[in-house]
C-alpha cells in the first residue's frame, strides 16, 4: 500500500496505457469492423487449414475426426522418402521446374529488351497489346488450342504430311514431346505478360546513360549489354528469387490438363500426385504429408534465396 | 540520335520483324479457329490451310447455343464471375483500407498475410475445410476460399497508403467517420486501380476450372471451363448433352467445328473487354510493385 502511495506512477501507468488502448480501439472501431471479413477469411481458409496439416502425423479418418484419429508420428514422411514413386514424382517436378527456369524465365527479359528497342511508340503498343493477351486465357483454352493444332488430323500434321511428305507425328501421346510442349505453352501464354515489370524497370533507366554510351561509340548491342541489362539487374534478381521459391510448383492446372495415360510416368508432379492420393484415393494423411513436405521446402527455398540475394548485394524482397 | 547507321537500320528491321512474327503466333490460332468454326465439313476436310471459308455456315454455333448444357454452364460462369468479383473487391478493399490506417495489430496482421505468400496448407487440408464449412457442391466453394489474393491485398493497401493524409484530415474535420471516408473518399479515388483488380479477379473466376472439378460433384453446376475441357481436351463430343438440336440441323456440324466454336464463345467475353481495360491492368500490375 505504502509503496503505491509513494510511487503512484507504478500502478497508474498500466492503467493509463490500457485506457489509451481502449480509447484508440473505440476511435478506430469502424476500421476494426472493416477488417473483420478479411481477418475471418485468412483465419478460416488460410490458417485453419495450416493447423489441419497435423493430419500428416495421423492416420486420419473422416469418421473419427482430428481428435480421435490415431497418431502415427513420422510414418507418412518415412514413406515419402522411401517410396520410389515419390522420388519419381519429385524428379519430374524438379525437371519441369528446371526447364522452366532455363527457358521460360529469360524469355520475357529478352522480349522486354526487344520491345525497349522499338522506336515507334505505336508499333510498340500494338505488339504489347497482342502479346499480353494469352495471359488472360484459361489453361483449358491454351491446352485446347495446342491440341487442335497438334493432333493427328490437326493443322501441323496436315502440313507435315501434305507439304513435306512426312509421316504424322503423335505430338500428344509421345513421351518425348511432353516436356517441350509444356515449356512451349508456358512461353506462349506468359512471355508477354512477364515483360511488364522489366519494361517498367527499363523505362526507369536514365536516358543520359544511353547518350553517354552512344558518345563512347556503343552500338545497339553494346547499349543493351552495358546499359539496359545492368539497369534491370535488380528486377531480374528479385523475380528469379521468387521463381526459385516456387521450384516445386510446376503449374498444377496446366500439367493436370496435359496429363494422359501415355505420359503419366513423367507428367506426374507433386501437385497432381497430392490430388490423386488425397482427393481421388482419399489417402488424406499421406497426401497432406506430401503437401506439407512441399510447402516447407518451398518456404526454406524462398528464405534461402532471399538471403543469398542479400549476400550478393541486392535488395532482396523483404 | 537523328541519323541512323546502316547497322542501326538493320537492327531495327530485324527487331520489328521478329516481334511481328511473335505477335502473329499469338493471333494466328484465333484466326484459324474462327475460320474453321464457320466451315462446312466438306471444306474443312479438303482445304490445305483454311483462313477464310468460301461458304460460311453457323451450324456449330447454332448447335452449341441450342445446347442446354452449354447455356447452363455459361450462366453458372457469369454468375460465378459477377458474384465472385464483388466478394473479392469487398473483402480486399475493406481489409486493405483498415490495414492502411495503422491500427493496433496492423503489424501482426500484415505478417500473417505475408506469411500466406510463403507457405500454404496445401490441397487436402484446404479441401477438408471447404467441406467442413459446408461449401461442397455449392458455387460458393469457388468464391469464398479465394476471397482475397494476398498479393492483390498488399498492392491495394500500398495504393491506399499513398493517398495524401491531408485528405483524411479534411474529411475528419468535416465530421466523417472511417466508414464514410472509406466509402465516399477512398473508393472513388481508387477507381482505376479497383478496375484493374476487378479485371484480374474476374478473369480468374471466368477461367476457374480445377476448383470446379474439385468441389462440384454435380455436373449441372460445372462452369464453362470444365465443359470445355471435356469437349476439347478429352474430345468428348457428347459433353454438350442431348442431341435434339443435332437432329434438327440439316447438316450436323463435325466435332472439330463444334470444338472451335466452343473455344471462341468461351473466350469471347475476355476478347471483348480486353482492349478497353488494357491501360488499367498494366497500371494495376505496376502500382506498388515498382517503388521508384
Amino acid at each position: 500500500m505504502n509503496q503505491t502511495a509513494a510511487d503512484p506512477n507504478v500502478s497508474r501507468a498500466p492503467a493509463k496505457v490500457s485506457s489509451r488502448i481502449a480509447m484508440k480501439l473505440s476511435r478506430d472501431k469502424y476500421l476494426y469492423l472493416l477488417a473483420i471479413p478479411g481477418i475471418l477469411y485468412f483465419l478460416v481458409y488460410r490458417y485453419i487449414p495450416m493447423l489441419g496439416t497435423v493430419i500428416a502425423f495421423q492416420d486420419y479418418s473422416p469418421f473419427l475426426g482430428f481428435s480421435d484419429s490415431p497418431w502415427v508420428g513420422w510414418k507418412h514422411f518415412r514413406t515419402i522418402l522411401s517410396a520410389p514413386e515419390v522420388i519419381q514424382v519429385l524428379w519430374n517436378t524438379l525437371y519441369l521446374s528446371f526447364l522452366q527456369i532455363v527457358f521460360a524465365f529469360p524469355a520475357p527479359i529478352v522480349l522486354a529488351l526487344m520491345l525497349n528497342e522499338v522506336r515507334s511508340e505505336l508499333y510498340k503498343r500494338l505488339i504489347q497489346t497482342v502479346v499480353y493477351l494469352p495471359h488472360f486465357l484459361s489453361w483449358v483454352i491454351v491446352v485446347g488450342i495446342f491440341i487442335i493444332f497438334l493432333r493427328g488430323e490437326g493443322l501441323i500434321n496436315h502440313f507435315l504430311e501434305v507439304v513435306l511428305g512426312w509421316q504424322p507425328v503423335d505430338f500428344l501421346t509421345n513421351l518425348s514431346f511432353f516436356r517441350p510442349l509444356i515449356i512451349l505453352q508456358v512461353l506462349w501464354k506468359e512471355v508477354g505478360w512477364g515483360t511488364i515489370l522489366f519494361l517498367a524497370a527499363l523505362a526507369g533507366i536514365n536516358p543520359d546513360l544511353y547518350e553517354a554510351s552512344i558518345v563512347d561509340g556503343a552500338g545497339r548491342w553494346r547499349q543493351i549489354w552495358h546499359v539496359s541489362l545492368p539497369g534491370i539487374r535488380s528486377t531480374i534478381v528479385i523475380l528469379l528469387i521468387l521463381r526459385l521459391g516456387n521450384v516445386l510448383d510446376s503449374g498444377f492446372e496446366h500439367i493436370f490438363l496435359m496429363q494422359n495415360s501415355f505420359n503419366k510416368e513423367i507428367s506426374n508432379v507433386l501437385d497432381t500426385y497430392v490430388y490423386y492420393m488425397g482427393i481421388e484415393q482419399s489417402d488424406f494423411s499421406f497426401a497432406t504429408a506430401v503437401g506439407l513436405f512441399k510447402g516447407l521446402i518451398g518456404l526454406v527455398l524462398v528464405l534461402g534465396a532471399n538471403r543469398l540475394a542479400k549476400r550478393f548485394g541486392e535488395e532482396g524482397i523483404y | 540520335m537523328k541519323y541512323k547507321t546502316a547497322s542501326d537500320r538493320w537492327f531495327d528491321w530485324t527487331n520489328a520483324i521478329l516481334l511481328a512474327l511473335l505477335a502473329a503466333s499469338m493471333l494466328f490460332p484465333f484466326l484459324y479457329i474462327f475460320a474453321v468454326s464457320f466451315t462446312t465439313l466438306d471444306e474443312f476436310l479438303h482445304s490445305e490451310l483454311l483462313l477464310w471459308p468460301k461458304k460460311w455456315v453457323a451450324d456449330a454455333y447454332l448447335y452449341i447455343l441450342g445446347s442446354p448444357t452449354f447455356l447452363r454452364s455459361m450462366g453458372m460462369t457469369v454468375y460465378l464471375t459477377v458474384a465472385g468479383t464483388l466478394v473479392n473487391l469487398f473483402f480486399t478493399t475493406t481489409f486493405a483500407f483498415s490495414l492502411s490506417r495503422r491500427i493496433y495489430g496492423t503489424r501482426i496482421l500484415l505478417f500473417a498475410v505475408l506469411f500466406t505468400l510463403l507457405f500454404s496448407a496445401g490441397m487436402v487440408p484446404t479441401y477438408l475445410i471447404v467441406q467442413a464449412t459446408g461449401l461442397i457442391d455449392s458455387i460458393w466453394a469457388l468464391i469464398l476460399p479465394v476471397a482475397i489474393a494476398p498479393f492483390n491485398l498488399i498492392i491495394v493497401r500500398q495504393f491506399f497508403m499513398n493517398i495524401p493524409g491531408e485528405l483524411y484530415e479534411a474529411a475528419i474535420v468535416d465530421g466523417a467517420n472511417d466508414l464514410v471516408i472509406f466509402w465516399k473518399l477512398i473508393l472513388p479515388l481508387s477507381k482505376p486501380v479497383l478496375a484493374a483488380f476487378a479485371l484480374f479477379y474476374a478473369v480468374g473466376h471466368w477461367n476457374t476450372y480445377f476448383a470446379g472439378i474439385l468441389y462440384l460433384n454435380d455436373p449441372r453446376m460445372w462452369p464453362i471451363q470444365v465443359i470445355l475441357r471435356q469437349i476439347v481436351v478429352q474430345n468428348d463430343s457428347k459433353a454438350f448433352g442431348s442431341s435434339d438440336v443435332m437432329a434438327m440441323l440439316e447438316n450436323p456440324p463435325p466435332p472439330e467445328t463444334v470444338q472451335m466454336a466452343a473455344i471462341l464463345l468461351a473466350t469471347l467475353p475476355i476478347l471483348l473487354v480486353y482492349p478497353f481495360l488494357q491501360k488499367h491492368f498494366v497500371k494495376g500490375v505496376m502500382v506498388g510493385s515498382v517503388k521508384g
